[in-house]
């Protein structure tokens, strides 16, 4: 950009050479390349997560093998609990935070609303910039004296606050995840600020709020919701900090003796912690969701060449668990002390919830009512999301009634649950996006074969995962435990454990054939047009990549709804948003059908 | 020649005249195959599903309290809500991509059925509050409630990683804890204060032992980190914190020896932070209190 | 039916109107040439308050649920005098914002830049004053660590502090130059923003901690 005001349409000549390609890929403020850059250090990241996860289901298996690539031959328990925490840290933070906001959202948002850029371009690229620095930090805790930290990514005090003496990888190591964890915040506020001015302000004629896809209502509710909740992890943080290295005692009680050791504190809640954490934390858990609810009903009208059954709603609907969102962290503390009236509070509050999320899930099935559907690779993708939702969802329901949490707290039950929504729905929800925009965002399309193939494999081995995952936290296995040895009744376990590893190492396997996919259709995948689905929406109006400026000067003007599909008496099964809606005259006897 | 012509008399009508002039587009990227694939899948996720909840394959352990038998009764009426709520979900979804798949039709163009709309959501929210109705006093009644009086108190200490149980002893009263005195080698793993007349009387075990059928109260502590206590047969669970204490209630019903478990990450020996509840008749409660009490 | 009915029969069906202007009356203030309006400055910056104000809201409930939890260590303390005259400073600062803002509008930029000169001065003093509290504060004996009202107190000011250092940063940036991308107008009102945000936070603030 330069730093005169341009007429518009002047050209913008592009630096060249070797200062050129890092001003144009590296230190870009152009969203395309900022959301590709979040992109990959989603993809990334999520690689990474995906492996220390296979650490931890090889390590509950086998918990004695022989590993020869570690200090000792075997592992710790505290190199379980390592990764666990960074398992946890990795996927919430890096991938499921960044890859369907930061990711899909920086990319698509501005082609979808028919302007030009994000209203704050260098803003959005020291988003990026901070995010990555955020995940480098959260890496290096694993090359420290120590460890990375054994706190999960919940890191309750005073497990996390008294340092080193709580246990490996509590000194350093949990100092550089607070680190990481601010910066992260940092840098998500300032894409919060964003995408939420974006919308708002940067609409292109004919662009109303009810013409907006519901990709983009996902997204900016999401924003509203980072923007509230991290401000409040960072306040958060910044005190769990100052009990680390400042000797306050926000939460950290008096009269604590580690290992035998008094330690000197005032009387700090650990409860405090919590409360401001999951006030943080639920709100997460739905910017993790829904803007695969945005991308689910965008890709269910394209392939069933209908609109989205009841857009209003959904619309409505996405504000209110948003809203929602806000009101229910205390689900997450029914057994931690916290006064039992208020449980009951947030039980209804959390049931409440239930709600537009069911509505949504019916609104979708609506959608594919009546339909024509076609079943590519995104289709499916899609259709795999409701399903996991449901699972998910419902799962929910027993864990939001504290009667019946206070059996599955801290049970495998709540790791299949959160698993099922976050860890299956929200990456369904990417691979969807993924497969959707592909041709897009690269100008060339992904294998459809091996897209399906990747589907099927997906959606038996993640269900072979964690469905038998509930039923281990039924019978009482509880999460975080290294392994089977310590209460008699765990090893009854084994077997379901047993079954759930060999899944995870399959489906992880299968993963490979996106990976395969996604680089060969990079360089030999087939040329795309600029509307290979027939949709309706703008990023489909510009060219396959889009241009630099999105339109090539051609800024769109809007003129319909955004799912204006198999609308009767049309010539095409779909209307592009930005086609003016220009009749033409038409005969009596033609007309004669007309009501 | 074509219009753009949208009413509500035309929505669900595609004029005959016009099926000929639209592409007939099929989907041929992929085989048909699809949507029945997918429909197997998720009928086999559903009947492999309930068969296993049916069959009791991997049931959580018989409860031994009446708290527990209210739970679990709020548990399985949750259970078949959501059961049937998940059963035709997923096949709904299983029937709807097979019954509309592309197979040359035009799709009906509805944007939405306020009704029907309104008609689910009533639906939906009578069910989940109806369900957080109804399991509210499941939770009430073990957690609202006093303590009743005349039942045992017992302290329950934890610590990285154990767990440490006391009586009051003959006196009934608990002597004074200092965290400066704890010292677990010298055997004083709770700090009492030698000089408070309270706490010789103390008995101080590993294990937690309690009559059948009696109210037990339990103060719930911990010295260092956040754990938890948690007994699967009494469906109760509980977060020891650090600077609190926490009482919770129970009244075993029956006889046996049953795992307690610490569910809240407090180190690196978390899996092996357990205990056991012993609950035993009265007359060998009394024989274990006089046991317990020679140092 | 004449083609000007069947547009108009699309555009009410299809839902909305396609004006132009306004924040959601009708979409599309973007311009034909897809550049970002003036007044998404003014909405970012008020979107930035919203995340400041839960920032600090943050804090302020855990010195509630701080101050309600312990009953033993909390000690309400009397506050350096100072305070009064640094908020009176800030309170000043946002009086001669707001003038210098005015000269503006009038067209008189030697004002303008004069009194804006003064606002940015106001703002080093109260930052001066803040330091100079913290002084008096560790002279008593009260450091970040001696008890969880000390804590607070400087866990609130330093944070406010630091935003205020931000806003002084911005006062001097305009005062020296010019804004490249946006009208002089928009700017100073942006940073008018903030800076009447900073002095309203700090009131709410200062009473918070005056309670004890």
């Amino acid at each position: 950009m330069s730093s005169e005001r341009q007429p518009a349409g002047a050209v913008v000549h592009a630096p060249s050479g070797a200062e050129g390609l890092l001003r144009r890929y590296v230190f870009s403020t152009d969203h395309k390349i900022i959301g590709l850059q979040y992109f990959f250090l989603a993809l990334a990241a999520a690689t990474i997560g995906m492996i220390l996860s296979l650490g931890m289901r090889f390590h509950l298996v086998w918990p004695a093998a022989d590993l020869p690539f570690l200090a000792g031959r075997l592992m710790t328990p505290e190199q379980y609990l390592a990764l666990v925490t960074m398992h946890g840290t990795i996927m919430v933070f890096f991938v499921l935070t960044t890859a369907p906001q930061s990711a899909f959202g920086n990319y698509f948002l501005p082609l979808q609303i028919g302007t030009r850029d994000m209203a704050f371009p260098r803003l959005n690229m020291l988003s990026f910039w901070l995010t990555l620095v955020a995940f480098l930090v959260t890496m290096s805790a694993f090359l420290v004296p120590g460890g990375a930290p054994i706190s999960g990514w919940t890191a309750y005090p005073p497990l996390s606050g008294i340092g080193e003496i709580a246990g490996p990888g509590e000194g350093v190591g949990q100092s550089l995840w607070i680190v990481s964890i601010l910066i992260f915040c940092v840098g998500s506020l300032l894409g919060s600020i964003n995408f939420i001015s974006t919308t708002i302000d940067l609409r292109a004629p004919g662009m109303t709020l009810t013409r907006l896809p519901l990709t983009v209502w996902a997204w900016f509710v999401t924003a509203i919701l980072s923007l509230l909740a991290f401000a409040v992890l960072l306040a958060a943080g910044v005190l769990l900090a100052l009990d680390r290295w400042a000797g306050t005692s926000f939460f950290l009680p008096a009269g604590l003796v580690v290992s035998g050791e008094l330690e000197v504190h005032g009387g700090g809640s650990p409860l405090l912690w919590q409360h401001l954490f999951w006030f943080f934390g639920h709100p997460e858990v739905y910017i993790a969701i829904l803007p695969g609810m945005g991308i689910v009903s965008h890709i269910l009208a394209n392939f069933s060449r209908k609109p989205v059954f009841g857009y209003r709603t959904m619309a409505f609907a996405l504000c209110a668990i948003g809203f929602l969102g806000f009101l229910v962290w205390g689900h997450h503390m029914f057994v931690s002390g916290m006064n039992p009236y208020s449980s009951l509070t947030f039980s209804v509050l959390t049931l409440s919830i239930g709600v537009p999320s069911a509505v949504k899930t019916f609104n979708w099935l609506g959608t594919l009512w009546g339909g024509k559907i076609q079943f590519q690779t995104p289709m499916l993708f899609a259709l795999g999301f409701i399903s996991f939702f449901v699972t998910g969802g419902l799962s929910g329901v027993f864990l939001a009634q504290p009667a019946l949490d206070t059996t599955l707290h801290a049970t495998y039950y709540v790791v299949a649950h959160f698993h099922i929504v976050m860890g299956v729905a929200a990456i369904f929800g990417i691979f969807a996006a993924t497969y959707y925009w592909f041709p897009k965002m690269f100008g060339r399309k992904m294998s459809e074969p091996l897209g399906q193939l990747h589907f099927w494999l997906t959606f038996v081995g993640v269900y072979a995962i964690f469905m038998p995952m509930h039923f281990v936290g039924i019978v009482g296995g509880i999460r975080r435990y290294a392994d089977s040895t310590g209460a008699n009744y765990l090893v009854a376990l084994q077997p379901l454990h047993g079954f759930m590893t060999v899944a995870a190492f399959l489906t992880a396997a299968g993963q490979l054939i996106f990976f395969y996919n996604f680089g060969r259709s990079l360089r030999k995948g087939e040329p795309a047009s600029a509307n290979p689905w027939k949709a309706t929406s703008l990023e489909w109006a510009t060219t396959s990549p889009p241009p630099p400026d999105n339109f090539a000067g051609c800024f769109p003007v809007v003129y319909r709804a955004p799912y204006e599909y198999s609308v009767p008496a049309a010539r095409l099964d779909f209307l592009p948003q930005h086609l003016p809606s220009v009749p033409d005259a038409v005969s009596q006897q033609e007309q004669g059908h007309a009501g | 020649m074509s219009s753009l012509h949208v009413g509500p008399s035309a929505a669900n009508r595609t004029p005959k005249i016009r099926r000929s002039e639209r592409p007939r587009t099929r989907n041929r990227a992929c085989g048909s195959a699809a949507p029945a694939f997918l429909a197997i899948l998720l009928i086999l996720l559903v009947a492999t599903t309930v068969f296993i909840f049916a069959a009791r394959l991997y049931p959580a352990p018989a409860p031994i309290s009446f708290d527990a038998v209210r739970i679990d009764r709020q548990y399985n009426l949750t259970l078949y809500a959501t059961g049937v709520a998940f059963v035709l979900a997923q096949l709904g979804l299983a029937y709807a991509g097979v019954r509309f798949r592309d197979r040359g039709q035009n799709a009906r163009f509805v944007r939405g059925n306020v009704a029907l709309e309104i008609f689910w959501t009533l639906l939906t929210l009578l069910v989940f509050l109806g369900l957080g109705m109804l399991g509210r006093k499941a939770w009430a009644d073990a957690r609202f409630t006093p303590s009743v009086s005349g039942a045992l108190q017992v302290e329950a200490t934890t610590y990285q990683f154990v767990y440490a149980f006391r009586y009051p002893g003959a006196d009934g009263k608990f002597g004074r804890l200092d965290p400066s005195l704890v010292n677990a080698p010298a055997g004083n793993p709770l700090g009492i204060d030698p000089n408070d007349p309270a706490g010789r009387d103390d008995i101080v075990v590993s294990e937690l032992t309690v009559p059948v059928n009696q109210p037990v109260e339990l103060l719930l502590r911990s010295e260092d980190v956040i754990h938890s206590f948690f007994v699967r047969e009494l469906r109760l669970q509980q977060d020891a914190v650090p600077g609190m204490v926490i009482p919770i209630a129970f009244s075993a019903s029956q006889v046996g020896q049953y795992e307690i478990v610490c569910t809240q990450l407090c180190g690196l020996g978390h899996y092996k932070m357990h205990s056991l509840l012993h609950v035993v008749s009265q007359a060998e409660f009394e024989t274990f209190l006089h046991q317990a009490v020679a140092p | 039916m004449p083609a000007s009915a069947i547009a108009e029969a699309i555009n009410r069906s299809v839902g909305g109107n396609s004006g132009s202007g306004g924040y959601f009356d009708g979409g599309g203030a973007g311009s034909p040439d897809g550049r970002a309006p003036e007044r998404v400055y003014i909405t970012g910056m008020l979107i930035a308050l919203g995340a400041i104000l839960m920032f600090f809201s943050a804090f302020v409930s855990a010195w509630v649920v701080r101050r309600g939890f312990s009953t033993t260590d909390w000690q309400p303390m009397t506050l350096p005098p100072i305070l009064w005259l640094n908020t009176l400073v800030l309170a000043a600062s946002a009086v001669t914002l707001w003038y210098s803002r005015r000269c503006w509008r009038r067209g008189n930029e030697a004002d303008h830049r004069y009194w804006w000169g003064l606002t940015t001065i106001l703002g080093v003093a109260f930052l001066v004053g803040q330091l100079l509290a913290w002084r008096q504060m560790c002279a008593r004996g009260f450091l970040l660590s001696t008890n969880p009202s000390a804590s607070f107190f400087y866990v609130f000011t330093a944070a406010h502090a630091l935003h205020v250092l931000g806003g002084v940063a911005a006062l001097v940036a305009l005062a020296v130059g010019r804004p490249r991308r946006l009208s002089r107008a928009t700017a100073t009102g942006v940073a008018a923003l903030y800076w009447d945000f900073l002095g309203a936070l700090w009131l709410v603030l200062f009473a918070v901690l005056l309670r004890g």
